[in-house]
């Protein structure tokens, strides 16, 4: 059995790996990403030069993909935040080793959803009127105000309990990387020497810090539901938007956490941190939510298509049966009860369980953004026939490029972020050891990183089998 | 129906100074009217020929017109702020069918404004009736007194006027298309590429009302035409209308004209059974319809169908782009 010392070695070890060493792979997968992100740059210069023109948005359809991939991307900016916050303030223990990438996933995403604003602009060089002339009554100054707020509260969020590690990478980094790494680690250490003077701040610090991020949260994402439903459209006027749209966020967040830390899990061996456990608990979180989604959907069609007012038939039609009924069951289906079911029996209960329905949940939420946008603005206003929306080449390369920044930013927050709350995950462990004078007997790491007394017979089970 | 509806949000801030073409004849006609309406011998709209015959007397007889009130401003001498309003006789509307060319209004709107393709400002739509048949609807921007478009508009860019006029500031919008979403009457369109227009287009000085030239990235739309109107002549769709289905006028001093008659604008309304599109919306429209299928021109409502809009000048347009709505 692991000493103490033996056992903070290892995680360090193990957790600066990636800092550490560049395989080949990893510069593969980096000029992959960049070749990505680069195409649609070039696409986009297309689009500077030529207007919105190069898209297949028109009058009636006024916004597609773009929209969709900022309603996406900010609704994954919900994974982080909420579920470190949520769970440091109900002192979940298991969150420790998760914690860092849920914020890292915030920050990283809502950088990549608030530039899609930018690329729909018409006139994006005109960004600057929105702070000269910003009126504070358009839902778009709400967005505004919401999003710069949430970017910069997650980023003192990701960087607060960063200052540990990122000291002690400082102190045990610094002769084994170059001369800017070493730099930017002394500088944004911040001279942290774990005094009792300093410890006292940063949890006081980071106690505030959660507690603001919650509400600002939950407010960004009804903010942005807003922009719809501030209009007077059949499908977007409705008060339950808000409600859909943070539960959506959330929803769509851990499914995207599950998969980066499946990623990670796989390529750096931090099966020892990254437990079953971490997966299963993830995977219930996920499938309360798609319980949670399919109540608030029910609301939401039943409400309106019990009435069905002047356009809803319209509007009822194209989403259950016609143009978009595929999309739209297929997050019915795949989206809502497929992760529900994976969850319920024990043979799907695994970690490849688990994986398979965040990317459902993850593809499935893209549809759901995408229809809203679209059918909500499809439905006829006046006696014409209704308009059709297929996303042109460049509007599909941005988008990619937009989910390649995403992944870039990751990537290279690897190289030089802790991608672990190291001194959390060592003050967890220190208890757990504490807690219990004869150690866990369990031979391997798997699910005893933190020590799991309160582990039920799954995730003993999973141990054994369930790794994908 | 209000009779002195009031303005919903008052512009953001003075905007440069409007330059007024004066067209003598045009202006002094208007400014007649304006004229006869203030001292209260407004003829009802009795009988057709009556009115013809009073109109030709109104527009030979003197000068009556203080010239002052061509100051330049949305306000009279009186200190009267215009309220602007259109009132469409569907009755009289046959979608320019007789014509044989594409409604009239719509090709005059494009002519005069320079409106890029495929922008009909002022769009006749064709809606079924509810016992079979269609009618014409010619559509501009409603002029909303509670303007969705208004409300949604981040910077200000889509303001309501003193005059209940919606206009849009091509130089300010950041083309975020959200005016367009919460437009619920479709009257909203967007420079998608650089706009067809033109080149004599080019030479005009921009102002938001008259949006010329169109610049890409922007939203436009009707924009009531409150510029030719203060200079003394009709919209170009009211001046174009070969059925003089089109009513303009001002709720101030509750007149309205189609071009040949004058009337009181209300009693027209009421009259006439007048209604508003989308009234449940809330979004109280300046526009208003009197209702008809064009049976006063002599429409069947059978009759289905009008021509397609052109652009004249689109061989001219030079590096532009067209597209479809």
């Amino acid at each position: 059995m692991d000493t103490m010392s033996n056992w903070h070695e290892r995680l360090v070890r193990k957790t600066t790996r990636p800092t550490l060493v560049t395989t080949y792979r990893y510069w593969v997968w980096l000029a992959f990403l960049v070749a990505v992100f680069a195409n649609g740059v070039f696409q986009y210069s297309k689009q500077w030069s030529n207007g919105l023109y190069v898209t297949d948005m028109r009058d009636r359809i006024s916004w597609g993909l773009y929209i969709t991939a900022f309603v996406f991307f900010i609704g994954i900016s919900h994974a982080g935040t909420l579920i470190s916050a949520i769970l440091r303030a109900s002192k979940a223990t298991w969150r420790a080793p998760i914690t860092r990438m849920a914020e890292l996933i915030t920050a990283v995403a809502l950088i990549v959803g608030a530039s899609f604003v930018l690329i729909d602009m018409g006139r994006p060089e005109r960004i600057f009127n929105v702070f000269r002339y910003g009126r504070w009554q358009s839902p778009i100054m709400w967005d505004v105000m919401a999003i710069t707020t949430y970017l910069t509260a997650s980023v003192i969020y990701l960087y607060a309990p960063m200052i540990p590690d990122l000291a002690l990478y400082r102190d045990r980094l610094s002769n084994k990387v170059g001369v800017a790494r070493r730099f930017f680690y002394e500088t944004v250490a911040l001279n942290w020497r774990a005094l009792p003077s300093q410890v006292r701040l940063l949890g006081k610090a980071i106690t505030i810090m959660m507690l603001i991020i919650m509400p600002i949260a939950v407010s960004v994402h009804t903010v942005v539901s807003w922009i719809f439903s501030m209009t007077l459209r059949v499908g977007w006027n409705t008060s339950i938007f808000g409600v859909l749209f943070v539960a959506g966020a959330i929803f769509s967040g851990v499914a995207t956490l599950i998969l980066v830390m499946a990623v990670l899990r796989r390529i750096y061996h931090w099966e020892e941190y990254l437990t079953p456990k971490h997966f299963l608990y993830l995977g219930y979180l996920l499938a309360a939510f798609a319980g949670f989604m399919i109540y608030v959907n029910i609301n939401e069609f039943l409400t309106s298509g019990f009435k069905l007012e002047e356009e809803g038939e319209f509007a009822f039609r194209q989403l259950f049966v016609d143009d978009f009924a595929l999309m739209f069951w297929f997050y019915i289906i795949g989206g809502l009860l497929t992760p529900i079911t994976l969850m319920l029996f024990r043979r799907t209960r695994t970690i490849a369980g688990v994986v398979v329905a965040a990317v459902l949940v993850d593809i499935a939420m893209f549809f759901e953004r995408y229809f809203i946008v679209v059918t909500g603005l499809r439905v006829p206003l006046m006696p014409y026939e209704p308009a059709s929306y297929s996303p042109t080449f460049v509007e599909w390369s941005i988008f990619v490029a937009g989910i390649a920044l995403f992944l870039l930013l990751i990537t290279i927050a690897l190289k030089v972020l802790p991608m672990f709350a190291i001194w959390e995950m060592t003050e967890e462990h220190e208890r757990n050891v504490a807690r219990e004078p004869i150690p866990i007997l369990q031979g391997a790491h798997e699910g005893g990183g933190d020590g799991a007394p309160e582990s039920p017979p799954d995730v003993e089970r999973l141990a054994e089998g369930g790794v994908s | 129906m209000s009779k002195r509806p009031e303005t919903a949000e008052s512009p953001p801030e003075p905007r440069r100074e409007v330059p007024i073409p004066l067209n003598g004849v045009d202006r002094r006609t208007v400014l007649k009217y304006i004229g006869l309406g203030a001292i209260g011998a407004v003829p009802l709209v009795a009988s057709t020929q009556l009115m013809d015959g009073l109109v030709s007397d109104v527009v030979a007889g003197p000068e009556s017109v203080d010239e002052t009130a061509q100051s330049g401003s949305a306000k009279t001498q009186s200190t009267r702020v215009r309220q602007w309003t259109m009132i469409i006789d569907l009755a009289r509307c046959d979608g320019c069918q007789s014509q044989g060319t594409a409604p009239q209004c719509t090709l005059a709107c494009i002519e005069g404004h320079f409106a890029p393709q495929p922008m009909e400002w002022i769009e006749v739509y064709e809606a079924e009736l509810a016992g079979g048949g269609t009618q014409f609807i010619p559509t501009p921007c409603q002029q909303c007194e509670n303007p969705p478009c208004v409300k949604v508009c981040p910077v200000g860019a889509t303001f309501s006027t003193p005059e209940g006029v919606v206009l849009i500031d091509q130089d300010r919008c950041i083309g975020c298309r959200i005016c367009m979403a919460a437009c619920p009457y479709d009257r909203r369109f967007f420079n998608w590429g650089t706009p067809p227009i033109p080149p004599e287009a080019l030479l005009a000085d921009y102002n938001p009302e008259q949006q010329t030239p169109a610049t890409r990235g922007t939203v436009m739309k009707c924009d009531f035409c409150p510029e030719t109107v203060r200079g003394g002549t009709l919209p170009f769709c009211v001046q174009a209308c070969p059925q003089d289905a089109i009513w303009y006028g001002d709720f101030e001093e509750d007149i309205a004209t189609n071009g040949r008659q004058i009337v009181k604008a209300t009693e027209l309304i009421s009259e006439r059974n007048g209604y508003r599109l989308k009234e449940h919306l809330g979004t109280q429209p300046r526009v208003y319809y009197l209702p008809g299928h064009g049976e006063d021109v002599g429409r069947d409502p059978e009759d289905e169908g009008r021509m397609p809009t052109e652009w004249p000048w689109i061989e001219r347009a030079e590096g532009a782009v067209t597209w479809t709505r």
